[in-house]
Protein backbone atom coordinates (compact mmCIF):
# COMPACT_ATOMS: atom_id res chain seq x y z
CA UNK A 1 0.00 0.00 0.00
CA UNK A 2 1.06 3.34 -1.32
CA UNK A 3 1.96 5.95 2.03
CA UNK A 4 -0.93 8.37 2.40
CA UNK A 5 -1.41 10.98 4.24
CA UNK A 6 -4.14 10.38 7.08
CA UNK A 7 -6.18 11.51 9.59
CA UNK A 8 -5.00 10.05 12.76
CA UNK A 9 -1.67 8.67 14.14
CA UNK A 10 -2.72 4.89 14.02
CA UNK A 11 -3.52 5.18 10.38
CA UNK A 12 -6.95 5.34 10.71
CA UNK A 13 -8.97 8.40 9.55
CA UNK A 14 -10.91 10.21 12.23
CA UNK A 15 -14.70 9.75 10.77
CA UNK A 16 -17.09 12.73 11.75
CA UNK A 17 -20.55 13.13 11.17
CA UNK A 18 -21.61 17.24 10.69
CA UNK A 19 -25.13 17.55 11.62
CA UNK A 20 -28.28 19.65 12.28
CA UNK A 21 -30.56 18.78 14.64
CA UNK A 22 -33.68 20.88 15.02
CA UNK A 23 -35.36 23.36 12.87
CA UNK A 24 -33.03 26.58 12.35
CA UNK A 25 -32.01 26.40 8.54
CA UNK A 26 -28.64 28.33 9.20
CA UNK A 27 -26.10 25.82 8.01
CA UNK A 28 -23.12 27.91 7.30
CA UNK A 29 -21.61 27.35 10.50
CA UNK A 30 -21.70 23.52 9.87
CA UNK A 31 -20.28 23.51 6.30
CA UNK A 32 -17.24 26.28 7.73
CA UNK A 33 -16.63 23.54 10.05
CA UNK A 34 -17.37 20.64 8.02
CA UNK A 35 -14.69 22.35 4.99
CA UNK A 36 -12.00 22.70 7.92
CA UNK A 37 -12.19 19.35 9.19
CA UNK A 38 -11.75 18.24 5.57
CA UNK A 39 -8.82 20.59 5.37
CA UNK A 40 -7.04 18.92 8.12
CA UNK A 41 -7.38 15.27 6.56
CA UNK A 42 -10.54 14.20 7.98
CA UNK A 43 -13.14 12.49 6.40
CA UNK A 44 -16.34 14.42 7.21
CA UNK A 45 -20.13 12.92 6.49
CA UNK A 46 -22.42 15.80 6.25
CA UNK A 47 -26.54 15.15 6.85
CA UNK A 48 -28.26 18.37 5.94
CA UNK A 49 -30.36 19.96 7.41
CA UNK A 50 -33.66 19.38 10.25
CA UNK A 51 -32.26 15.86 11.24
CA UNK A 52 -33.91 14.15 14.06
CA UNK A 53 -31.87 12.93 17.42
CA UNK A 54 -32.90 9.63 15.94
CA UNK A 55 -31.59 10.83 12.50
CA UNK A 56 -28.49 11.50 13.99
CA UNK A 57 -27.91 8.61 15.91
CA UNK A 58 -28.79 5.96 13.00
CA UNK A 59 -26.48 8.23 10.46
CA UNK A 60 -23.26 7.51 13.22
CA UNK A 61 -24.06 3.86 13.43
CA UNK A 62 -24.35 3.45 9.57
CA UNK A 63 -21.12 5.55 8.79
CA UNK A 64 -19.10 4.56 11.98
CA UNK A 65 -18.07 7.08 13.22
CA UNK A 66 -15.54 8.78 15.49
CA UNK A 67 -17.23 11.64 16.14
CA UNK A 68 -20.76 13.48 16.36
CA UNK A 69 -20.52 17.74 15.24
CA UNK A 70 -24.09 19.14 16.10
CA UNK A 71 -24.79 22.57 14.74
CA UNK A 72 -27.14 23.72 17.45
CA UNK A 73 -28.55 27.91 16.69
CA UNK A 74 -32.09 27.01 18.11
CA UNK A 75 -31.94 27.41 21.59
CA UNK A 76 -33.04 23.44 21.70
CA UNK A 77 -29.71 21.64 23.14
CA UNK A 78 -30.65 20.86 26.25
CA UNK A 79 -33.34 19.13 25.10
CA UNK A 80 -31.46 17.51 21.64
CA UNK A 81 -27.89 17.16 22.85
CA UNK A 82 -28.83 14.43 25.84
CA UNK A 83 -31.39 12.27 23.62
CA UNK A 84 -28.61 12.06 20.60
CA UNK A 85 -26.08 11.22 23.61
CA UNK A 86 -28.59 8.72 24.76
CA UNK A 87 -29.64 7.30 21.71
CA UNK A 88 -25.64 6.40 20.67
CA UNK A 89 -24.90 4.94 24.26
CA UNK A 90 -28.25 2.48 23.15
CA UNK A 91 -26.84 1.69 19.74
CA UNK A 92 -23.92 0.85 21.83
CA UNK A 93 -21.37 3.87 20.07
CA UNK A 94 -21.03 5.03 23.50
CA UNK A 95 -17.34 5.85 22.82
CA UNK A 96 -18.22 8.37 20.10
CA UNK A 97 -17.29 12.29 21.35
CA UNK A 98 -19.91 14.58 20.82
CA UNK A 99 -19.56 17.98 19.87
CA UNK A 100 -21.58 21.20 19.87
CA UNK A 101 -20.92 24.18 18.13
CA UNK A 102 -24.13 27.52 18.23
CA UNK A 103 -25.38 29.60 20.25
CA UNK A 104 -25.20 27.46 23.38
CA UNK A 105 -25.87 30.08 27.17
CA UNK A 106 -23.00 29.82 29.65
CA UNK A 107 -25.46 28.33 32.76
CA UNK A 108 -25.89 25.47 30.21
CA UNK A 109 -21.91 24.88 29.65
CA UNK A 110 -21.61 22.56 33.55
CA UNK A 111 -24.58 20.42 32.47
CA UNK A 112 -23.62 19.65 28.82
CA UNK A 113 -20.17 18.63 29.75
CA UNK A 114 -21.25 16.67 32.58
CA UNK A 115 -23.81 14.27 30.11
CA UNK A 116 -20.08 14.13 28.11
CA UNK A 117 -20.31 16.66 25.41
CA UNK A 118 -17.00 16.61 24.47
CA UNK A 119 -16.26 20.28 23.34
CA UNK A 120 -18.91 23.47 23.12
CA UNK A 121 -17.81 26.53 20.43
CA UNK A 122 -19.85 29.22 20.43
CA UNK A 123 -19.71 32.30 17.64
CA UNK A 124 -16.01 33.04 16.87
CA UNK A 125 -14.56 29.93 18.06
CA UNK A 126 -11.41 28.84 15.96
CA UNK A 127 -11.85 25.96 13.21
CA UNK A 128 -7.92 25.55 14.65
CA UNK A 129 -9.00 24.91 17.80
CA UNK A 130 -11.87 22.82 16.78
CA UNK A 131 -9.51 20.26 14.83
CA UNK A 132 -6.87 19.94 17.57
CA UNK A 133 -9.80 19.17 20.22
CA UNK A 134 -10.82 16.89 18.02
CA UNK A 135 -8.38 15.12 17.39
CA UNK A 136 -7.10 14.82 20.92
CA UNK A 137 -10.80 13.45 21.94
CA UNK A 138 -10.23 10.50 19.25
CA UNK A 139 -6.81 9.98 20.02
CA UNK A 140 -7.07 9.89 24.23
CA UNK B 1 -18.57 -14.92 18.61
CA UNK B 2 -16.62 -13.11 15.83
CA UNK B 3 -17.73 -9.74 14.25
CA UNK B 4 -17.93 -11.65 10.99
CA UNK B 5 -20.87 -14.14 13.21
CA UNK B 6 -22.32 -11.33 14.82
CA UNK B 7 -22.81 -10.36 11.50
CA UNK B 8 -24.25 -12.93 9.66
CA UNK B 9 -26.55 -13.28 12.63
CA UNK B 10 -28.02 -9.93 11.99
CA UNK B 11 -25.97 -7.14 14.36
CA UNK B 12 -25.52 -3.73 12.63
CA UNK B 13 -22.99 -2.46 15.36
CA UNK B 14 -21.17 -5.27 13.97
CA UNK B 15 -22.08 -4.91 10.50
CA UNK B 16 -20.83 -1.23 10.77
CA UNK B 17 -17.81 -2.40 12.25
CA UNK B 18 -16.88 -4.62 10.04
CA UNK B 19 -17.48 -2.43 7.04
CA UNK B 20 -14.74 0.34 8.54
CA UNK B 21 -11.94 -2.86 8.76
CA UNK B 22 -12.68 -3.72 5.60
CA UNK B 23 -12.30 -0.26 4.27
CA UNK B 24 -9.29 0.07 6.09
CA UNK B 25 -7.99 -2.94 4.67
CA UNK B 26 -6.88 -4.27 8.38
CA UNK B 27 -5.72 -7.72 9.12
CA UNK B 28 -9.07 -8.07 10.71
CA UNK B 29 -10.80 -7.27 7.88
CA UNK B 30 -9.16 -9.15 5.61
CA UNK B 31 -9.90 -12.63 7.45
CA UNK B 32 -13.60 -11.35 7.92
CA UNK B 33 -13.90 -11.13 4.04
CA UNK B 34 -12.33 -14.74 3.95
CA UNK B 35 -15.28 -15.84 6.28
CA UNK B 36 -17.78 -13.98 5.06
CA UNK B 37 -16.95 -15.09 0.96
CA UNK B 38 -18.81 -18.30 1.03
CA UNK B 39 -22.21 -16.47 2.03
CA UNK B 40 -21.72 -13.76 -0.90
CA UNK B 41 -23.18 -13.84 -4.42
CA UNK B 42 -26.39 -13.54 -3.72
CA UNK B 43 -27.33 -9.82 -4.42
CA UNK B 44 -27.95 -7.86 -7.55
CA UNK B 45 -25.40 -4.95 -7.06
CA UNK B 46 -26.22 -1.96 -9.24
CA UNK B 47 -23.88 1.12 -10.16
CA UNK B 48 -25.12 4.37 -10.31
CA UNK B 49 -22.37 6.60 -12.16
CA UNK B 50 -22.63 9.91 -14.25
CA UNK B 51 -20.99 13.10 -14.32
CA UNK B 52 -21.13 15.38 -11.20
CA UNK B 53 -24.83 17.04 -10.77
CA UNK B 54 -26.52 15.05 -13.22
CA UNK B 55 -28.41 13.49 -10.06
CA UNK B 56 -26.71 10.05 -8.79
CA UNK B 57 -27.72 10.61 -5.02
CA UNK B 58 -31.68 11.49 -5.95
CA UNK B 59 -31.66 8.88 -8.07
CA UNK B 60 -30.61 6.29 -5.73
CA UNK B 61 -32.66 7.83 -3.05
CA UNK B 62 -35.56 7.27 -5.41
CA UNK B 63 -34.77 3.32 -6.78
CA UNK B 64 -33.70 2.37 -2.99
CA UNK B 65 -37.40 3.74 -1.99
CA UNK B 66 -39.06 2.08 -4.81
CA UNK B 67 -37.48 -1.07 -3.99
CA UNK B 68 -38.33 -0.88 -0.48
CA UNK B 69 -41.75 -0.21 -1.13
CA UNK B 70 -42.70 -1.80 -3.72
CA UNK B 71 -40.94 -5.45 -3.12
CA UNK B 72 -39.54 -5.38 0.20
CA UNK B 73 -36.19 -5.73 -0.63
CA UNK B 74 -33.27 -5.20 1.55
CA UNK B 75 -30.76 -2.37 0.11
CA UNK B 76 -27.68 -1.35 1.30
CA UNK B 77 -25.88 1.70 -0.74
CA UNK B 78 -22.38 2.19 -0.96
CA UNK B 79 -21.79 5.86 -2.12
CA UNK B 80 -18.02 7.03 -2.87
CA UNK B 81 -16.96 10.70 -2.58
CA UNK B 82 -13.67 12.25 -3.70
CA UNK B 83 -10.87 12.74 -0.79
CA UNK B 84 -8.99 15.69 -1.53
CA UNK B 85 -5.82 15.17 -2.87
CA UNK B 86 -3.64 17.45 -0.76
CA UNK B 87 -4.74 16.42 2.58
CA UNK B 88 -6.51 12.80 2.39
CA UNK B 89 -9.93 14.75 3.77
CA UNK B 90 -13.42 14.49 2.29
CA UNK B 91 -16.52 15.91 3.16
CA UNK B 92 -19.47 13.39 1.59
CA UNK B 93 -22.83 15.08 1.24
CA UNK B 94 -24.51 12.44 -0.24
CA UNK B 95 -26.67 11.64 2.69
CA UNK B 96 -27.94 15.19 2.05
CA UNK B 97 -30.35 13.62 -0.47
CA UNK B 98 -30.94 10.43 1.17
CA UNK B 99 -33.09 11.60 3.89
CA UNK B 100 -36.11 9.82 2.48
CA UNK B 101 -34.96 6.46 3.72
CA UNK B 102 -34.08 6.98 7.04
CA UNK B 103 -35.74 4.99 10.16
CA UNK B 104 -36.47 2.26 7.85
CA UNK B 105 -34.27 -0.61 9.26
CA UNK B 106 -34.04 -2.31 5.55
CA UNK B 107 -31.74 0.43 4.56
CA UNK B 108 -28.29 0.90 5.19
CA UNK B 109 -26.50 3.91 3.60
CA UNK B 110 -22.44 4.13 3.82
CA UNK B 111 -20.30 7.15 2.48
CA UNK B 112 -16.85 6.16 1.07
CA UNK B 113 -13.99 8.34 0.69
CA UNK B 114 -12.16 7.55 -2.73
CA UNK B 115 -8.83 7.88 -0.57
CA UNK B 116 -6.39 8.36 -3.88
CA UNK B 117 -8.19 5.69 -5.88
CA UNK B 118 -8.79 6.80 -9.62
CA UNK B 119 -11.28 4.80 -11.34
CA UNK B 120 -14.66 6.23 -9.21
CA UNK B 121 -14.37 3.83 -6.47
CA UNK B 122 -12.37 3.23 -3.64
CA UNK B 123 -9.87 0.77 -3.43
CA UNK B 124 -11.60 -1.66 -0.53
CA UNK B 125 -15.20 -0.46 -2.40
CA UNK B 126 -15.59 -4.10 -3.28
CA UNK B 127 -14.97 -5.72 -0.19
CA UNK B 128 -17.68 -3.39 1.45
CA UNK B 129 -20.07 -4.54 -1.58
CA UNK B 130 -18.89 -8.33 -0.05
CA UNK B 131 -19.65 -7.36 3.48
CA UNK B 132 -23.39 -6.39 2.52
CA UNK B 133 -24.12 -9.22 0.12
CA UNK B 134 -22.84 -11.24 2.94
CA UNK B 135 -24.84 -9.22 5.47
CA UNK B 136 -28.29 -10.57 3.33
CA UNK B 137 -28.61 -7.36 1.32
CA UNK B 138 -30.90 -7.83 -1.32
CA UNK B 139 -30.17 -5.17 -3.48
CA UNK B 140 -26.62 -2.96 -3.10
CA UNK B 141 -26.98 -0.04 -4.94
CA UNK B 142 -23.21 1.78 -5.80
CA UNK B 143 -22.47 5.12 -6.12
CA UNK B 144 -19.44 6.49 -7.82
CA UNK B 145 -17.59 9.21 -7.48
CA UNK B 146 -18.91 11.88 -9.87
CA UNK B 147 -17.35 10.31 -12.92
CA UNK B 148 -16.34 11.43 -16.61
CA UNK B 149 -15.05 9.86 -18.73
CA UNK B 150 -12.23 7.41 -17.62
CA UNK B 151 -14.13 6.28 -14.40
CA UNK B 152 -15.24 3.05 -15.44
CA UNK B 153 -14.21 0.66 -12.49
CA UNK B 154 -17.90 0.18 -11.65
CA UNK B 155 -19.19 -1.39 -14.59
CA UNK B 156 -16.42 -4.75 -13.17
CA UNK B 157 -18.19 -4.80 -9.88
CA UNK B 158 -21.33 -4.04 -10.85
CA UNK B 159 -24.08 -6.37 -12.38
CA UNK B 160 -26.04 -3.31 -14.11
CA UNK B 161 -24.66 -0.46 -14.71
CA UNK B 162 -26.41 2.69 -14.63
CA UNK B 163 -25.13 5.79 -16.56
CA UNK B 164 -26.73 8.76 -15.52
CA UNK B 165 -27.14 12.15 -17.55
CA UNK B 166 -28.38 15.36 -17.50
CA UNK B 167 -29.84 17.74 -20.47
CA UNK B 168 -26.96 20.79 -20.81
CA UNK B 169 -24.18 18.93 -19.97
CA UNK B 170 -22.23 18.21 -23.56
CA UNK B 171 -22.45 17.86 -27.03
CA UNK B 172 -22.93 14.56 -29.38
CA UNK B 173 -19.06 14.59 -29.38
CA UNK B 174 -19.06 13.61 -26.16
CA UNK B 175 -21.84 11.07 -26.35
CA UNK B 176 -19.61 9.09 -28.87
CA UNK B 177 -16.18 9.39 -26.91
CA UNK B 178 -15.01 6.02 -25.89
CA UNK B 179 -15.61 5.46 -21.96
CA UNK B 180 -18.52 5.71 -19.48
CA UNK B 181 -21.70 5.40 -22.28
CA UNK B 182 -19.92 2.32 -23.60
CA UNK B 183 -20.37 0.56 -19.41
CA UNK B 184 -23.90 1.49 -19.56
CA UNK B 185 -26.66 -1.35 -19.18
CA UNK B 186 -29.37 1.26 -18.91
CA UNK B 187 -28.98 5.18 -19.61
CA UNK B 188 -30.62 7.43 -17.48
CA UNK B 189 -31.48 10.70 -18.63
CA UNK B 190 -32.27 12.90 -15.55
CA UNK B 191 -33.66 15.97 -14.60
CA UNK B 192 -35.87 15.21 -18.14
CA UNK B 193 -38.32 18.52 -17.06
CA UNK B 194 -35.16 20.91 -18.31
CA UNK B 195 -35.08 21.69 -21.61
CA UNK B 196 -32.54 20.32 -23.98
CA UNK B 197 -34.06 16.99 -22.95
CA UNK B 198 -35.01 16.33 -26.56
CA UNK B 199 -31.20 17.19 -28.07
CA UNK B 200 -29.74 14.87 -24.86
CA UNK B 201 -31.96 12.08 -25.72
CA UNK B 202 -31.16 12.38 -29.49
CA UNK B 203 -27.41 12.38 -28.56
CA UNK B 204 -27.68 9.61 -26.53
CA UNK B 205 -29.59 7.82 -29.40
CA UNK B 206 -27.85 8.63 -32.28
CA UNK B 207 -24.55 7.08 -30.02
CA UNK B 208 -26.36 3.77 -29.15
CA UNK B 209 -26.79 3.41 -32.51
CA UNK B 210 -23.26 3.39 -33.78
CA UNK B 211 -22.18 1.12 -30.84
CA UNK B 212 -25.08 -1.42 -31.85
CA UNK B 213 -26.13 -1.40 -35.14
CA UNK B 214 -29.16 -2.63 -35.33
CA UNK B 215 -30.87 -4.71 -38.95
CA UNK B 216 -32.72 -2.14 -41.15
CA UNK B 217 -34.97 -3.03 -43.35
CA UNK B 218 -36.25 -0.60 -45.99
CA UNK B 219 -37.65 0.04 -49.54
CA UNK B 220 -34.56 1.21 -52.17
CA UNK B 221 -35.66 1.60 -55.48
CA UNK B 222 -38.77 -0.75 -55.38
CA UNK B 223 -37.16 -3.65 -53.53
CA UNK B 224 -37.05 -4.21 -49.84
CA UNK B 225 -32.91 -4.41 -49.26
CA UNK B 226 -31.57 -5.82 -46.00
CA UNK B 227 -28.87 -4.21 -44.16
CA UNK B 228 -27.04 -6.49 -41.59
CA UNK B 229 -25.51 -5.13 -38.24
CA UNK B 230 -21.81 -6.66 -38.29
CA UNK B 231 -22.15 -9.55 -36.64
CA UNK B 232 -25.05 -12.18 -35.86
CA UNK B 233 -25.18 -12.21 -31.92
CA UNK B 234 -25.51 -8.65 -31.71
CA UNK B 235 -29.41 -9.22 -32.01
CA UNK B 236 -29.38 -11.31 -29.27
CA UNK B 237 -27.80 -9.06 -26.93
CA UNK B 238 -28.87 -6.54 -24.63
CA UNK B 239 -29.31 -2.70 -26.32
CA UNK B 240 -28.88 -0.24 -23.80
CA UNK B 241 -32.67 1.64 -22.75
CA UNK B 242 -32.30 4.86 -22.19
CA UNK B 243 -35.12 6.25 -20.17
CA UNK B 244 -35.68 9.96 -18.25
CA UNK B 245 -36.39 10.58 -14.70
CA UNK B 246 -36.72 13.34 -12.47
CA UNK B 247 -35.45 12.06 -9.04
CA UNK B 248 -36.87 15.04 -7.58
CA UNK B 249 -40.67 14.13 -7.81
CA UNK B 250 -40.13 10.27 -8.47
CA UNK B 251 -40.93 10.66 -12.19
CA UNK B 252 -39.91 7.59 -14.74
CA UNK B 253 -38.66 5.96 -10.90
CA UNK B 254 -41.23 2.57 -11.58
CA UNK B 255 -40.33 2.41 -15.28
CA UNK B 256 -36.32 2.41 -14.33
CA UNK B 257 -36.99 0.15 -11.60
CA UNK B 258 -38.87 -2.37 -14.17
CA UNK B 259 -35.98 -1.90 -16.88
CA UNK B 260 -32.86 -2.72 -13.92
CA UNK B 261 -35.39 -6.19 -13.06
CA UNK B 262 -35.21 -7.01 -16.65
CA UNK B 263 -31.50 -6.60 -16.99
CA UNK B 264 -31.06 -8.79 -14.62
CA UNK B 265 -33.38 -11.65 -16.04
CA UNK B 266 -31.80 -11.10 -18.92
CA UNK B 267 -28.06 -11.52 -17.49
CA UNK B 268 -29.28 -14.88 -15.68
CA UNK B 269 -31.11 -15.94 -19.09
CA UNK B 270 -27.84 -15.29 -21.65
CA UNK B 271 -25.87 -16.65 -18.85
CA UNK B 272 -23.86 -13.21 -18.70
CA UNK B 273 -24.80 -13.06 -15.10
CA UNK B 274 -22.38 -16.11 -14.91
CA UNK B 275 -19.67 -14.51 -17.11
CA UNK B 276 -19.96 -10.67 -15.21
CA UNK B 277 -19.05 -12.87 -12.15
CA UNK B 278 -16.46 -14.54 -13.32
CA UNK B 279 -14.39 -11.60 -14.64
CA UNK B 280 -14.87 -9.62 -11.35
CA UNK B 281 -13.21 -12.61 -9.83
CA UNK B 282 -10.76 -12.57 -11.90
CA UNK B 283 -10.58 -9.02 -11.99
CA UNK B 284 -10.20 -9.31 -7.88
CA UNK B 285 -7.96 -11.91 -7.77
CA UNK B 286 -5.60 -10.00 -10.65
CA UNK B 287 -5.82 -7.25 -7.79
CA UNK B 288 -4.82 -9.35 -5.13
CA UNK B 289 -1.98 -11.02 -6.68
CA UNK B 290 -0.64 -7.78 -7.98
CA UNK B 291 -0.89 -6.39 -4.35
CA UNK B 292 0.82 -9.42 -2.88
CA UNK B 293 3.26 -9.16 -5.38
CA UNK B 294 4.51 -5.61 -5.03
CA UNK B 295 4.84 -6.14 -0.97
CA UNK B 296 7.03 -9.54 -1.66
CA UNK B 297 8.95 -7.13 -3.67
CA UNK B 298 9.24 -4.37 -1.07
CA UNK B 299 9.96 -7.19 1.37
CA UNK B 300 12.88 -8.76 -1.14
CA UNK B 301 14.24 -5.42 -1.65
CA UNK B 302 15.64 -2.94 0.09
CA UNK B 303 14.48 0.74 -0.08
CA UNK B 304 18.09 1.81 -0.32
CA UNK B 305 18.67 -0.18 -3.15
CA UNK B 306 15.53 0.62 -4.74
CA UNK B 307 16.68 4.39 -4.38
CA UNK B 308 20.25 3.93 -5.73
CA UNK B 309 18.59 2.31 -8.86
CA UNK B 310 16.55 5.26 -9.26
CA UNK B 311 19.25 7.29 -8.90
CA UNK B 312 21.30 4.95 -11.64
CA UNK B 313 18.15 5.91 -13.74
CA UNK B 314 17.99 9.69 -13.04
CA UNK B 315 21.59 9.59 -14.24
CA UNK B 316 20.92 8.31 -17.49
CA UNK B 317 23.02 5.44 -16.51
CA UNK B 318 20.21 2.75 -16.57
CA UNK B 319 17.08 3.18 -18.68
CA UNK B 320 13.82 1.95 -16.63
CA UNK B 321 13.07 -1.13 -18.42
CA UNK B 322 16.78 -2.52 -17.30
CA UNK B 323 15.92 -1.17 -14.45
CA UNK B 324 13.15 -3.60 -13.80
CA UNK B 325 15.31 -6.65 -15.19
CA UNK B 326 17.83 -5.76 -12.10
CA UNK B 327 15.60 -5.15 -9.47
CA UNK B 328 13.65 -8.55 -10.36
CA UNK B 329 16.93 -10.75 -10.88
CA UNK B 330 16.79 -12.99 -7.95
CA UNK B 331 13.82 -11.72 -6.24
CA UNK B 332 10.00 -12.41 -6.29
CA UNK B 333 11.20 -15.86 -5.53
CA UNK B 334 8.14 -17.51 -3.25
Amino acid sequence: MSEQKTGTEQGRKIRVLVAKPGLDGHDRGAKVVARALRDAGMEVIYTGLRQTPEMIAEAALQEDVDVVGLSILSGAHMALAPRILELLKANGQEQVKVFIGGIIPDEDLPRLKKIGVAGIYGPGASTEDIIRQVRAAVTE
Amino acid sequence: MTLAEQLLSGNRLALTRLLTQVENDTPEGRAALTELFPHTGQAHLIGVTGAPGTGKSSLVNQLALHFRRQEERRVAIVAVDPSSPFTGGAVMGDRVRMRDLAGDPGVFIRSMASRGSLGGLAQTTAGLVQVFDAAGFDIILIETVGAGQAEVEIARLAHTTLVVEAPGLGDDIQAIKAGILEIADILVVNKADRPGVENTLKALRNALELAHPVRHVFQHHGRLEVVEGPDETVYNSWIPPILQTVATDGTGIQELADEIVRHAVHLRESGDWAARERSRLEAELDALLQQRLVSRFHDQVSQSRYEAVLDQIFQRELTPWEAVGRLLDGNLNP
